[in-house]
C-alpha cells in the first residue's frame, strides 16, 4: 500500500491516515495491519495513567521531552473519554504538550471512547500498532485511570505508570485498584506539596500488601513535572524496567500473551459481525426467532447451525 | 462497526487570549457528536498545522478576536497544502470586519462567522461541507 | 428595621392581593415566562415588599456613605463633589498615532488616559518578535522602549493627568518606562498618578496574556506594591479586575465572588512577603464590567463593596478604613455588544453607563458602538463619551447619593448576590485559595459553564438580543471602519532595529545582566527593571531575562 509506504517513511499525514483508516475499520485497514505487522515489536510500550488533576500531560510532556534528549523517537497517544450523550468530545491534552508539535521526533494523537464498547481499546492497539511499525521508539499511552476500559487499555502497555498527588482527598483511593496492581512504577507528583511523604507510605503500604511475585522492585518516585524534578530517575527507572523485562524473558511472554488474546478477540468479532451481516440482517434470523416463539425449535440447536454454518 | 466521527481541531492562532468564542464552540461541537481538539492558546500557523495533520482532522476552526487574522488564518491554510492536507476545510471565526472576507475567502479560509452567529449554523455547515473519507 | 405590627399587616393584604387581583389577572392572563430570573439565576419575585427585606440592618448592612461597610458608595458626598473620571481606553498603532488619539480625548473633556497596549507589549515581546508578527499595534499601541513611551506621552504633562494601564504580566517595565518618562519631564514619582492593572489570575482564568508562572508572578506583584508604597505613594499598584472574567462568560454573582477571590490571594501572597497590610491595602484597585441587567448590576457593585470592606476588616485585620474601601472603575459591557445594528449599542451602553453611575463607580470607560466589528472611529469613541456626559449632566442620578438604595427589589438582589458570592468565595477557600482554584481549572470551568448555557439560552430564544436572535433587518456591510495600516509594524520595527544599534548596547547589557542575578533572590526587582529601561532596553530583552529565571506559564484547560 502506498500509504504505508509513506507512513513507513516518516511522513506523518500518512501515519495519521493509517491510524484513522484502522480507527473507522475502514476497508484497507486490514491490508495495511497485515503489512506493517512483521515491522512491529521494537517500540517499547508505557501506559501512564492517573486521576484527573496528577498532571499526566505535564508529566508526560517532560518525559518525552527527556527521552528526545537522548535521541529516541516517541509516539504519544492521548486517550479521553468521550461524552456519553452525543458520542462527541473535546480532546484537550495536546494543549500541554504543544511545544512538542513542531519537534520531528515526537507524533501526538488524541482518541477517545467513541461511546463504544472495546472500540477505543481495539483503536489504540492499532495505531500502537502502526507507530511501532514506523519506527518509535517509545510510545506512550496515557489515560486517566477511569473505568474499565482504560484499564484494559493500559494493560496492553509493557511498563505501567501510575501518577498520583497529594490532597486529592482518599489519596490512593483515587486510583482504581485496578490500576495499582498492574502499575510497574509509582509516582507522586507534586511533590513539593504538603502530603507527598504520607501518599508515599500509604503507596509503600498497599504495595506491600500485594505480595511480590517477580523481582520488580516497583519503586516509588516523586516529582514536580511543571519543574522538571526528577523527571530523569523516571526515564531511568523506565528504562530500567525495559531491560528487566528483557532479563527476565517476561517481555517475550507478555507480548505473546497479548497476542494471544488479540487473536481470540479478533475471532469473536468477526465472527459476530458475520453473523450480524449473514442472518441478523440479511437472512432468516427473524423467521427462525419465530419458530422459537412457537417452540417449534430451541435456541441451543439454532445456536449450533448457526455456528456449524459460519464456520464451514 | 464504529462509523466516521467528524475530527475538528478548534485552534487559537495568534496571541489573542479571548477563548470564550473557542471554548463555547468546542462544547457546541461536541454536543453534535464530533470529536473535537483544542489547540489553546498562543499557537503558530505551523504548530496548528503540525497538530491537523498528526490528528488527521477533517475539520480545522480557529478564532481570533485581535484582528491578526488576514495575517494568520491564509498562513495556516497555505502551510495545509504544503503538507498535502488541502482537504480539510477551514474556518474562521471571531471580530472580522465584511470587508476582509472576501480576502480570507480568496485565500482558502472556506467561510467566516462573525459574532452572534448561532452554533448550529456551524455545525449545519461543517456537516454539509467536511470531506468525504 | 421595619416595626412587627407593620410588617403583619403588609403579610396579610400581600396574601390577599396574591389571591385576589393577581389570581384574577392570572386566569385571563398568563405572565410572560414561568421563572423570571436574572443572569446570575436568582430568581426575581412578582413583588418586592419591605417583607423581604425584614432582616436589613440599616446600620450594620448599609451605613452612611464614606463609613464602613461602604454599602451606599467610598465618598462621604460620591457625585455631589465631583463626577466620576470619564476614562476612555484607547490605543491602537504607533505611539504618534496614539499620542495624537489622547490628546483629542483630553481635548473633548475627558478627565484620565487609559492605555490599550498591542498584544506582543502585553505578553512580553517586541515587535521584532516573529510571533509578534500580525500583531503589532493592533489592539493597542505597540511600547517596545522608553523611547515610544516617550512619543506616547509627548506634550502630556503626567502631574496633571491619572493615567491607566492595562498591562498585566509585564506591568513592572511599563510602570518603570512611565516614571522613567515622567522623570525626563522633570516630574517626580511621588506627583504621579495613575493605574496598572496588574492583576495575573485573572489571566490565568480569563484573558489569557500570562507569560510566567503563578509564584514568581506574584512575586512582581508585590515587589510592585512595596515600591510604590515607598517611591510612588498615588499610584493604584493593582486594578483587580473582573471586567475579564465577565466578558468570559461568567454572572454578575461569579464576577463579584472570583474578583474578591484575587483580591485576597494578591493581599494574602504581600502580607507573606512581609508587607503591612494597611501599608498597600488601600492602593488596591477594582475593576468590574457593567452589563444590561440595570438592577442586578446595581446590586452587584454594592455587594462588592460591603463584602471588600468584611474581608479586609475581619479577615484580614486592616485598621484603616482606606483599606476597607473597594474603589472601583467600570467599563460597559463589550460582550453585549452586538454586530448586527450597531447603533442599538448607544442604548446598551447607555443602560450600563446607568447601572455603573448608579452603583457608584469611581471612573468609567464606555464602549464604543463599533466595537464588535473592529477598533473604535473617532466618532464613535465621541458618542460614547457624551453618553457619560449626558448621565453625568442631564440625568439627575447624580445629584444624591446611592438613589436605588431602600428599593425593596434592589436592597433584595444585593443580600442574594452577597449570599452567593460567599459561597463561591468559601468554595475557592476550601480549595486553597484563588491561584490553586485556577491552577485545578475550578474557576475557568465555572466560567466556561456559564458561558455555554448563556449561548445556548440565547440560541433556543430564551434570552433575547434585540437585533441578534429577534427583530433582525436585512444589513449591509458595514463602511468606515478604523483599521491598523499593516505598514505599522514594518515601521514599528524598523524603528526599533534602529534604536537597538544606537543605544549604548554596552550598558543595557549591563543592567540586563544584573537584573538577571536579582531574580536569582529575593529582591525587589523594580529598581532593576527600572535601571534597565532607563538606559533603552527593550520590554522583550527584559521579559526575556526573566524568563530565563522564572520559566513560562503552562494553562490548564478543562473544558
Amino acid at each position: 500500500m502506498e500509504l504505508v509506504q509513506k507512513a513507513l517513511k516518516g511522513n506523518r499525514r500518512a501515519i495519521a491516515r493509517l491510524i484513522s483508516i484502522t480507527e473507522n475499520e475502514e476497508k484497507e485497514a486490514v491490508t495495511a495491519l497485515r503489512e506493517m505487522f512483521p515491522l512491529t515489536g521494537k517500540a517499547h510500550i508505557v501506559g501512564i495513567t492517573g486521576p484527573p488533576g496528577s498532571g499526566k500531560s505535564t508529566m508526560t510532556d517532560k518525559l518525552v521531552k527527556e527521552l528526545r534528549k537522548r535521541g529516541k523517537k516517541v509516539a504519544i497517544l492521548a486517550v479521553d473519554p468521550a461524552s456519553p450523550f452525543s458520542g462527541g468530545a473535546i480532546l484537550g491534552d495536546r494543549v500541554r504538550m504543544s511545544d512538542l508539535n513542531l519537534d520531528e521526533g515526537v507524533y501526538i494523537r488524541s482518541l477517545s471512547t467513541r461511546g463504544k464498547l472495546g472500540g477505543l481499546s481495539k483503536a489504540t492497539h492499532y495505531a500502537v500498532k502502526i507507530l511501532d511499525a514506523c519506527g518509535f521508539d517509545y510510545i506512550f499511552i496515557e489515560t486517566v485511570g477511569v473505568g474499565q476500559s482504560e484499564v484494559d487499555i493500559i494493560k496492553t502497555a509493557d511498563s505501567i505508570l501510575v501518577v498520583t498527588v497529594p490532597g486529592l482527598g482518599d489519596d490512593i483511593q483515587a486510583i482504581k485498584a485496578g490500576i495499582l496492581e498492574i502499575g510497574d512504577i509509582f509516582i507522586v507528583n507534586k511533590a513539593d506539596r504538603d502530603g507527598a511523604n504520607r501518599v508515599v507510605i500509604e503507596l509503600e503500604m498497599m504495595l506491600g500488601l500485594n505480595a511480590e511475585k517477580d523481582e520488580w522492585d516497583h519503586p516509588i518516585l516523586m516529582t514536580v513535572a511543571s519543574e522538571n524534578k526528577g523527571i530523569i530517575e523516571v526515564v531511568e527507572s523506565v528504562i530500567r524496567h525495559k531491560e528487566h523485562l528483557d532479563k527476565t524473558g517476561l517481555l517475550g511472554k507478555r507480548r505473546r500473551e497479548r497476542l494471544e488474546t488479540e487473536v481470540l478477540e479478533l475471532v469473536v468479532q468477526n465472527m459476530a459481525r458475520y453473523v450480524n451481516e449473514k442472518f441478523v440482517k440479511g437472512g432468516s434470523f427473524q423467521e427462525e426467532i419465530d419458530k422459537l416463539v412457537r417452540k417449534e425449535n430451541d435456541p441451543y440447536t439454532l445456536v449450533q447451525s448457526i455456528l456449524a454454518d459460519t464456520v464451514k | 462497526m464504529s462509523e466516521k466521527q467528524i475530527r475538528v481541531l478548534v485552534a487559537k492562532p495568534g496571541l489573542d487570549g479571548h477563548d470564550r468564542g473557542a471554548k463555547v464552540i468546542a462544547r457546541a461541537l461536541r454536543d453534535a457528536g464530533m470529536e473535537v481538539i483544542y489547540s489553546g492558546l498562543r499557537q503558530t500557523p505551523e504548530q496548528i498545522v503540525a497538530a491537523a495533520v498528526q490528528e488527521d482532522v477533517d475539520v480545522v476552526a480557529m478564532s481570533l478576536l485581535s484582528g491578526a487574522h488576514n495575517h494568520l488564518f491564509p498562513k495556516v491554510v497555505k502551510l495545509l497544502a504544503e503538507e498535502g492536507s488541502e482537504d480539510v476545510l477551514v474556518l474562521g471565526g471571531g471580530v472580522i470586519p465584511d470587508a476582509d472576507i472576501p480576502y480570507l475567502k480568496e485565500n482558502g479560509i472556506a467561510e467566516v462567522f462573525t459574532p452572534g452567529t448561532p452554533t448550529g449554523k456551524v455545525i449545519e455547515y461543517i456537516k454539509n461541507n467536511v470531506r468525504q473519507a | 428595621m421595619y416595626d412587627k405590627e407593620k410588617l403583619k399587616e403588609i403579610s396579610l393584604s400581600k396574601e390577599e392581593w396574591e389571591k385576589g387581583q393577581v389570581a384574577k389577572t392570572l386566569s385571563r392572563f398568563k405572565e410572560r415566562k414561568e421563572n423570571f430570573e436574572t443572569t446570575s439565576g436568582i430568581t426575581v419575585e412578582r413583588l418586592y415588599t419591605p417583607l423581604e427585606n425584614q432582616d436589613t440592618d440599616y446600620m450594620k448592612d448599609l451605613g452612611m456613605p464614606g463609613e464602613y461597610p461602604y454599602t451606599r458608595g467610598v465618598q462621604p458626598t460620591m457625585y455631589r463633589g465631583r463626577f466620576w473620571t470619564m476614562r476612555q481606553y484607547a490605543g491602537f498603532a504607533t505611539a504618534e498615532d496614539s499620542n495624537k488619539r489622547y490628546r483629542y480625548l483630553l481635548d473633548q473633556g475627558q478627565t484620565g488616559l487609559s492605555v490599550a497596549f498591542d498584544l506582543p507589549t502585553q505578553i512580553g515581546y517586541d515587535s521584532d518578535a516573529e510571533i509578534a508578527q500580525g500583531e503589532i499595534g493592533k489592539v493597542g499601541v505597540a511600547i517596545d522602549t522608553l523611547q515610544d513611551m516617550e512619543t506616547l506621552f509627548n506634550q502630556i504633562p503626567l502631574d496633571k493627568v491619572s493615567t491607566s494601564m492595562t498591562i498585566n504580566a509585564p506591568a513592572s517595565v511599563l510602570l518603570a518606562m512611565y516614571i522613567a518618562v515622567a522623570e525626563k519631564q522633570g516630574v517626580t514619582p511621588d506627583k504621579l498618578q495613575g493605574t496598572i492593572q496588574n492583576d495575573i489570575l485573572k489571566e490565568y482564568a480569563a484573558r489569557g496574556t500570562y507569560i510566567y508562572p503563578p509564584e514568581p508572578s506574584m512575586r512582581l506583584i508585590t515587589n510592585i506594591f512595596e515600591f510604590c508604597s515607598k517611591n510612588v505613594p498615588n499610584w493604584n499598584t493593582i486594578s483587580i479586575s473582573g471586567y475579564h472574567i465577565r466578558e468570559a462568560g461568567s454572572t454578575a454573582a461569579q464576577e463579584v465572588a472570583f474578583t474578591l477571590a484575587d483580591g485576597i490571594a494578591y493581599v494574602d501572597a504581600a502580607i507573606k512577603a512581609g508587607l503591612d497590610v494597611d501599608g498597600f491595602a488601600g492602593r488596591l484597585s477594582f475593576f468590574f464590567n457593567a452589563h444590561n441587567d440595570l438592577l442586578e448590576e446595581v446590586a452587584k457593585f454594592r455587594v462588592a463593596r460591603r463584602l471588600w470592606a468584611k474581608i479586609m476588616r475581619e479577615r484580614f485585620g486592616a485598621k484603616n478604613p482606606r483599606s476597607w474601601m473597594l474603589r472601583f472603575h467600570t467599563q460597559t459591557g463589550g460582550s453585549t455588544l452586538t454586530a448586527q445594528q450597531p447603533e442599538n449599542n448607544i442604548v446598551r451602553v447607555a443602560i450600563q453607563t446607568l447601572a455603573a453611575v448608579l452603583g457608584g463607580t469611581q471612573s468609567l470607560h464606555t464602549n464604543s458602538k463599533d466595537e464588535a466589528l473592529a477598533l473604535p472611529s473617532e466618532e464613535s469613541v465621541r458618542i460614547a463619551l457624551r453618553t457619560q456626559q449626558i448621565v453625568a449632566y442631564e440625568s439627575g442620578v447624580c445629584d444624591t447619593i446611592d438613589p436605588l438604595a431602600g428599593s425593596y427589589y434592589v436592597e433584595s438582589l444585593t443580600n442574594e448576590i452577597e449570599k452567593k458570592a460567599l459561597e463561591y468565595i468559601e468554595k475557592i477557600d476550601a480549595l486553597g485559595g484563588a491561584a490553586k482554584a485556577i491552577e485545578q481549572g475550578y474557576i475557568q470551568k465555572e466560567i466556561a459553564d456559564s458561558s455555554y448555557a448563556y449561548q445556548k439560552e440565547v440560541e433556543a430564544n430564551e434570552r433575547i438580543v434585540v437585533g441578534m436572535n429577534k427583530f433582525q433587518v436585512e444589513e449591509k456591510p458595514i463602511e468606515g471602519l478604523l483599521r491598523v495600516d499593516p505598514s505599522v509594524g514594518e515601521a514599528q520595527v524598523k524603528k526599533l532595529k534602529a534604536l537597538k544599534e544606537s543605544r549604548d548596547n554596552v550598558a543595557v547589557k549591563s543592567k540586563l545582566s544584573v537584573l538577571r542575578e536579582a531574580a536569582k533572590t529575593d529582591a525587589n526587582l523594580m529598581p532593576y527593571i527600572l535601571d534597565a529601561v532607563r538606559v533603552y532596553a527593550s520590554e522583550g530583552e527584559i521579559c526575556d531575562v526573566m524568563r530565563e529565571i522564572f520559566g513560562e506559564y503552562r494553562p490548564v484547560e478543562i473544558l
